[in-house]
């Protein structure tokens, strides 16, 4: 692994199946009275979120937590921040604070890399979404979901998302979490199909390891798993699409759509839904959406992150574990 | 009166010869020229060079004097081999009246480095609204003969059209910066491959060429001359390319960084590499080097954007885009196009020197290297090779592209009106 996670394209096969490994080992400690692992105690780890995001920021905090991690949450919003310059000023001052790790959310893209690599911090850097450039932990937990729903809990062990065919459906051209699952899923060995209206598909789309489709329905029934992206109403104003009933008439998934996906595929959405535009509530609600899991998952796929980079020479879980029996 | 003695100095890349200087002017071309008392300059088979014009330059001053002033913009033109640079008037307050383009043309008198022509905008305060005092500039001590909203597009058709009709009173000439605002919303780089991949706002190729297309049309309409500054794609060659076929009266610049460099160096998410028009990909840097080469694009300018260091020091996203570029264009030029043998050094005097002086009507510079011309001059040592390092900079500014980047050439002398501004490397 390398020192930072900044981006999904960074993880070779072995790296993300390793992380994935280390989730589930990391899912047993949820199940257990005290959820807790001595792993990081004594680290520092600094909460970096110029841009709101509840979701993510607790679930970065309820991972670091069970680590045994000192956490500090950091929250920029509504400061200065806007100058550009404080980006440096504060990695400046946590640096001086001789923080371990930096889990940092920024509305611009490739605010994590410069972090990273300008020579203002020593720490380890983890990317929890930066602009609408990557999310990586988000494509590992969804992968991770993936894996267990698709291959199984102990079966998928070691395993890949060979052969999968998973699709993405709505805003691809300002979602960090469909670049982040495309380069992750092709890594892992998946087929994923892009399934938008033009006007939400980048520009060089043909150059990514995927499928592009504009047409949903042709590709349900060929899918093990269906990601629906959130689509902001902000974009209709913009033009992107005609309006929210033509959008959800094309590219919103509903029962007589999910119907035409395999008996055994699954719906996700990384949250938070908005229903009726892009899902239907009996789509939501169905035991096929996977949106509650995904979020318990993401607290594993968090602490194995930071484990794998903080931990070092620390025992893993499942050594530490007979440790604690004595 | 002083007299210098330039020995055995390639004239515009040709054969060794001497040129002697006179007070402001050049006395004499030829072989074993001597005149006593005179300070000799041992060229040694060095390029002798009209004294460059830049028509793009970003001096700062009134307004951002943390980042340029005319006098350290000027001294930082002089180490480039320039003797005259005309001055984008995207300050504060913007160079919209004759009060300010005259404040600018007298700092730049007042330097002695370098001769400034202050460009005007051409709408008040670059909103685009409304035409600011365009003949008053013109007929101020500045004698501005070149407009622009330079930073920002002359977006309305109508604005522009007026502009076009209303400088040919007194053959001005307005300077585009071609850039559809509606098309360019957000943008971060250049749209295509490698934005995509960074999640950063696309500035598309058709934003630049679609207001190239219409202007050379209106150009054509009212009858009257544009300018278009730092072309940046290889469809805008071919449009200005069929426009000149046309017969439409439209001159071109582009910039030395978008001769060499593309939007794969943004990978780094460098700001340093933060520019607009945004660095595009190699078929477009090889489709202006074409251009320039074939006289489609007439002219290099360097689009000279200082920044302080904070202002790049920071996020991708909140960095100021621009680069310096007085004292690197001619090694800039030097390895795309004469290293590459796309131009010759004569070709590099009518890129840099001849063209840019007669768009902007720069009385006294771009003139050829013979008896009774004013003695603007360059002398450049075209064998150096080194490494870039921007400590030694004069710009105030030191936000180059090209820090620790080999390149060729090194200009060791510039003579103003006569009067040696660079000697040996090092200003006066
Ligand atoms: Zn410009």
């Amino acid at each position: 692994m390398q020192r930072h996670l900044i981006s999904a394209a960074d993880l070779t096969r072995d790296d993300a199946v390793l992380i994935l490994d280390t989730a589930e080992e990391m899912a047993r400690v949820a199940d257990r009275p005290i959820k807790k692992l001595p792993t990081l105690r004594g680290r520092t780890v600094v909460n970096l979120f110029f841009e709101d995001s509840t979701r993510t920021r607790i679930s970065f905090e309820a991972a670091e937590k069970r680590l045994s991690a000192d956490v500090i949450n950091f929250t920029a919003k509504g400061s200065s921040v806007s100058k550009g310059e404080s980006l440096k000023d504060t990695a400046q001052t946590l640096e001086a604070m001789g923080v371990d790790a930096v889990v940092i959310r920024h509305s611009a893209s490739g605010a994590p890399y410069r972090l990273a690599t300008s020579g203002w911090i020593d720490a380890a850097v983890v990317n929890a979404g930066d602009g609408t450039h990557q999310h990586p932990t988000q494509a590992l937990l969804d992968a991770f979901t993936m894996r267990r729903r698709l291959v199984g809990r102990d079966a998928g062990l070691g395993k890949d998302l060979d052969g999968r065919r998973i699709t993405l459906v709505g805003d691809i051209l300002h979602s960090r979490v469909a670049r982040s699952n495309v380069d992750l899923l092709h890594t892992l060995g998946a087929e994923v199909t892009l399934v938008a209206p033009p006007t939400l598909l980048p520009v060089g789309v043909e150059t990514w390891p995927c499928e592009v489709s504009y047409d949903l329905d042709s590709t349900l029934p060929k899918s093990d798993a269906v990601m629906l992206l959130r689509v902001q109403r902000e974009r209709m104003n913009a033009a992107f699409f005609p309006t929210e009933r033509e959008y959800s008439r094309r590219y919103g998934l509903d029962g007589d759509r999910m119907a035409k996906m395999p008996d055994h595929a699954i719906v996700m959405h990384p949250g938070p839904m908005v229903r009726g535009m892009e899902i239907t509530a009996e789509v939501a609600d169905s035991d096929r959406c996977t949106v509650v899991e995904q979020v318990a998952n993401g607290v594993s796929i968090r602490m194995a992150v930071l484990y794998l980079l903080l931990g070092g020479n620390e025992p893993a879980v499942s050594h530490a574990r007979p440790t604690e029996e004595k | 009166m002083s007299k210098t003695l330039i020995r055995g100095a390639k004239v515009l890349g040709g054969e060794p010869q001497d040129v002697l200087i006179d007070g402001t002017v050049v006395e004499a071309v030829g072989t074993n020229l001597s005149a006593e008392g005179a300070e000799v300059v041992e060229a040694d088979g060095k390029v002798l060079l009209p004294g460059l014009v830049d028509l793009h330059t970003h001096l700062r001053e009134p307004g951002r004097e943390d980042s340029e002033t005319v006098l350290t913009g000027t001294r930082a033109a002089a180490s480039g081999g320039y003797t005259n640079v005309f001055a984008m008037a995207n300050t504060f307050p913007v160079a919209d009246t004759a009060g300010v383009v005259e404040q600018v043309w007298r700092l730049g008198q007042e330097s002695g480095y370098c001769d400034v022509q202050p460009i005007g905008a051409v709408t008040v305060g670059l909103e685009g609204a409304k035409l600011a005092e365009l003949g008053a500039m013109h007929e101020s001590a500045a004698g501005v003969t070149v407009f622009s909203d330079d930073g920002k597009c002359v977006h309305d058709a109508v604005i522009m059209r007026r502009a076009l009709e209303y400088v040919k009173a007194f053959n001005g000439v307005v300077a585009q910066h071609a850039q559809e605002p509606r098309l360019t919303e957000g943008a971060q780089m250049n749209e295509g491959v490698v934005s995509a991949e960074l999640g950063l706002g696309g500035w598309p190729a058709v934003a630049e060429e679609s207001v190239i297309a219409r202007d050379v049309l209106l150009a054509e309409h009212v009858g009257s001359r544009v300018h278009i500054c730092h072309l940046s794609t290889a469809g805008s060659v071919e449009i200005v390319r069929w426009a000149k076929s046309r017969g439409i009266d439209v001159t071109a610049e582009v910039t030395p960084h978008h001769l060499l460099l593309t939007d794969e160096l943004v990978r780094s998410y460098n700001p340093v590499y933060k520019v607009n028009p945004p660095l595009r990909t190699e078929r477009d840097v090889m489709a202006l080097r074409e251009a320039l080469a074939d006289g489609t694009i007439d002219i290099v300018a360097t689009d000279h954007a200082p920044h302080p260091h904070e202002d790049k020091d920071c996020e991708w996203a909140a960095a100021a885009m621009g680069m310096v570029g007085l004292e690197t264009a001619l090694s800039v030029v030097q390895e795309t196009m004469v290293d590459t043998g796309l131009l010759d050094w004569a070709g590099v005097a009518d890129r840099m020197s001849f063209k840019p002086a007669k768009i902007g009507q720069a009385t006294g510079h771009g003139r050829p290297v013979s008896a009774g011309e004013p003695a603007n001059l360059t002398l450049v040592d075209a064998a150096y090779r080194g490494q870039v390092d921007p400590a030694g900079f004069a710009s105030r500014s030191r936000n180059t592209p090209y820090e620790g980047r080999e390149l060729p050439g090194r200009v060791t002398h510039t003579w103003l009106r006569g009067k040696a501004t660079l000697v040996d490397g090092k200003l006066t």
